[in-house]
């Protein structure tokens, strides 16, 4: 037995030093970190050369998790894609479901009735909350602090009810149509959106009771994997991250959709752009986030939730009773048809919980799209691993990753 | 439990909405001057420009790509690339020089503004220049047009697949690529259960 043992260490030996690549070290170390990995979130997958516990060089490698989403999108129609688009960001599938309908409609030249885009910010700021309380427990997870994850995670489920109210799904809502909504907000959403939004106060203060001033993971965060302003911008770097390196940009303010410049509510920044001014600045930003939940329940208006004319479906009631609706219905519903889109292309871009998310569609004039481009903040995020975190420690490599809250479902598509 | 709202709530968003659409208007206005400054900077070299639904695309010629978008860069303050990918021209009814195009989305951070810049790339020749010195964003996004399309990237330090295995032959996003078929099968052993069961 012990033979074998060691003889097994022998062979495993020699092939090392046979394995070893030029402009290797002999001290260094190749570890292979992912794609399936605790610490990484989703089918990541990091190739570090570690030269003792230092990571001297990082090599990210993506593509684990890729389901062929854009190529998928150009049989499926306009409406059909739209659930495709939940698995992209499985965290807050409401955005992406939001961001798709609104580049559509951009295509369209229509824009959806005051209620429907009152019930849209609603359900976006929503899931903002959701996914950045999420992306604070995971970031307190990934360092040792499991507490605040499973307070998180509590408050998530409760987020996630609401979903389900809405719109049936918890985790895929599939919510949005071109030119509105799959159904009317229920009654009850307001009430169980207040409850929880009066939580959510709590949950931040125990949270940020938990951490923000725990030395251990003050020591962990504070000047770690610092990315510069200018840094952030030339990686594309966009949403919290960008902010809390500097870059003081949000499409809510600066290019508003939805109605968002109705709503009162900050932009802030933060300079360090350090793994904790990433925490602090999603922190801050699940704040506003609930302001603005407060102002949508307080002024929603009453009214149609799909626009009118004939992109959207009729009422059920006259599908039953008048001629022309049926046809409609008919046209929209039946194989082979479906909402006609002018030939042309269009970037429409929504602020989604991690940052930009664009959809660069090109259509043909049909009923389905000739391409779907989605631009995943991840991939801006993830691809500046290198620049960001060579040289440190392996546990501040995954204290860096674990700050830009990858979504491996929209990294890969 | 729904407030509704109030008079002084619906005056005060009626007038942002408004204040809004001005903004929009004189965004547009400013991306327009923009756009044709570029144009003047091409003279020759310009295809056209593109307003479609208040957003405007620069279409230049292939060899002064590189050159306009460091252009962009360093004398318009585009300072961020927001996306980079390619189009498939080949089922697309209209008047298209070449089957594909390169598609640049830059975006200026501090003044919000935004341009699209378009060139073709032929068939017989899938060559671009890259713009990974310009932005370092544009590494990964390259890589996958390549990955999908098949299009290379002149300069570009790493031009490998980033999304499909390295081995896989074929570029999925192109136009006469099948939805399903076609080779992937090929580039992996089928291993039954049977035979997994026997190795082990």
């Amino acid at each position: 037995m012990s033979s074998t043992a060691s003889h097994l260490g022998q062979q495993a030996f020699s092939e090392r030093s046979i394995s070893l690549e030029p402009g290797l070290d002999e001290k260094d170390m190749v570890l292979n970190f992912g794609p399936q990995h605790p610490a990484c979130h989703g089918t990541l997958r990091l190739v570090l050369t570690m030269d003792g516990e230092r990571a001297r060089k990082i090599e990210p490698e993506i593509g684990f998790l890729h389901t062929g989403f854009e190529k998928l999108g150009e049989s499926r129609t306009w409406n059909q894609f739209i659930v495709v688009t939940d698995r992209m960001n499985y965290l807050s599938a409401m955005s992406n479901n939001i961001g798709f309908a609104c580049a559509v409609e951009e295509l369209l030249g229509i824009e959806v009735p005051p209620r429907a885009q009152a019930i849209r910010v609603l359900m976006a700021e929503m899931s903002r909350i959701s996914d950045h309380i999420l992306g604070i427990g995971l970031q307190g997870m990934d360092l040792g602090a499991f507490t605040a994850m499973l307070w998180a995670f509590i408050e998530r489920e409760k987020a996630y009810d609401v979903f389900e109210l809405t719109s049936g799904g918890r985790l895929t809502t599939s919510y949005t149509r071109v030119g509105g909504l799959a159904f009317d907000l229920p009654e009850e959403v307001p009430h169980r959106c207040r409850k929880f939004l009066d939580r959510l106060d709590d949950l931040l203060e125990e949270i940020e009771a938990m951490l923000s001033n725990n030395r251990i993971f003050i020591e962990r965060t504070q000047g770690v994997g610092v990315f510069t302003k200018e840094q952030a911008i030339a990686y594309g770097w966009t949403g919290p991250v960008a902010r809390a390196s500097g870059v003081d940009r949000d499409l809510r303010r600066d290019r508003p959709y939805l109605g968002y410049e109705t709503y009162d509510f900050e932009v802030s920044t933060l300079t360090e752009g350090d793994v904790y001014a990433r925490y602090k600045q999603r922190l801050a930003e699940t704040r506003e986030a609930g302001k603005i939940c407060r102002q949508v329940l307080d002024r929603m208006p009453s009214g149609p939730i799909n626009a009118i004319g004939k992109v959207t479906l009729p009422d059920r009631d006259e599908v039953y009773s008048q001629m022309e609706s049926l046809i409609q219905h008919f046209m929209l519903e039946m194989p082979g048809h479906g909402v006609k889109i002018p030939q042309g292309e269009v970037y429409h871009a929504t602020e989604s919980p991690n940052g930009e998310l664009g959809w660069y569609l090109v259509s043909d004039g049909s009923a389905v799209p000739y391409k779907v481009r989605c631009r995943p903040p991840s991939v801006y995020h993830f691809q500046s691993m290198p620049e960001m975190s060579s040289g440190l420690l392996l546990g501040d490599v995954v204290a860096c990753m674990s700050s830009m809250n990858v979504i491996a479902g929209e990294l890969d598509r | 439990m729904t407030r509704l709202p109030t008079a002084d709530h619906e005056a005060q968003a009626r007038q942002r909405r408004e204040a809004s659409k001005q903004a929009a208007e004189r965004r547009l206005e400013r991306e327009r001057g923009l756009a044709r400054q570029a144009a003047e900077w091409l003279g020759d070299d310009l295809l056209e420009v593109i307003e479609f639904r208040g957003q405007l695309t620069v279409v230049c010629k292939p060899p002064r790509l590189h050159e306009l978008l460091a252009w962009f860069k360093d004398e318009l303050a585009f300072d961020m690339l927001v996306d980079a990918t390619a189009v498939d021209y080949l089922k697309l009814e209209g008047d298209y020089p070449e089957r594909f195009a390169v598609v640049y989305h830059l975006a200026n951070t501090v003044r919000e503004a935004r341009l699209r810049v378009r060139a073709y790339v032929s068939e017989e020749d899938p060559t671009a220049p890259t713009a990974g010195d310009i932005w370092a964003a544009a590494g990964w996004a390259e890589r996958e047009i390549y990955d999908m399309y098949g299009l290379e990237f002149e300069g570009h330090p790493n031009l490998i697949r980033i999304l499909l295995p390295h081995e896989y032959s074929g570029h999925p996003l192109r136009k006469d690529y099948p939805l399903r078929g076609r080779g992937e099968r090929d580039n992996f052993p089928v291993i039954r259960r049977g035979d997994a069961e026997a190795k082990a």
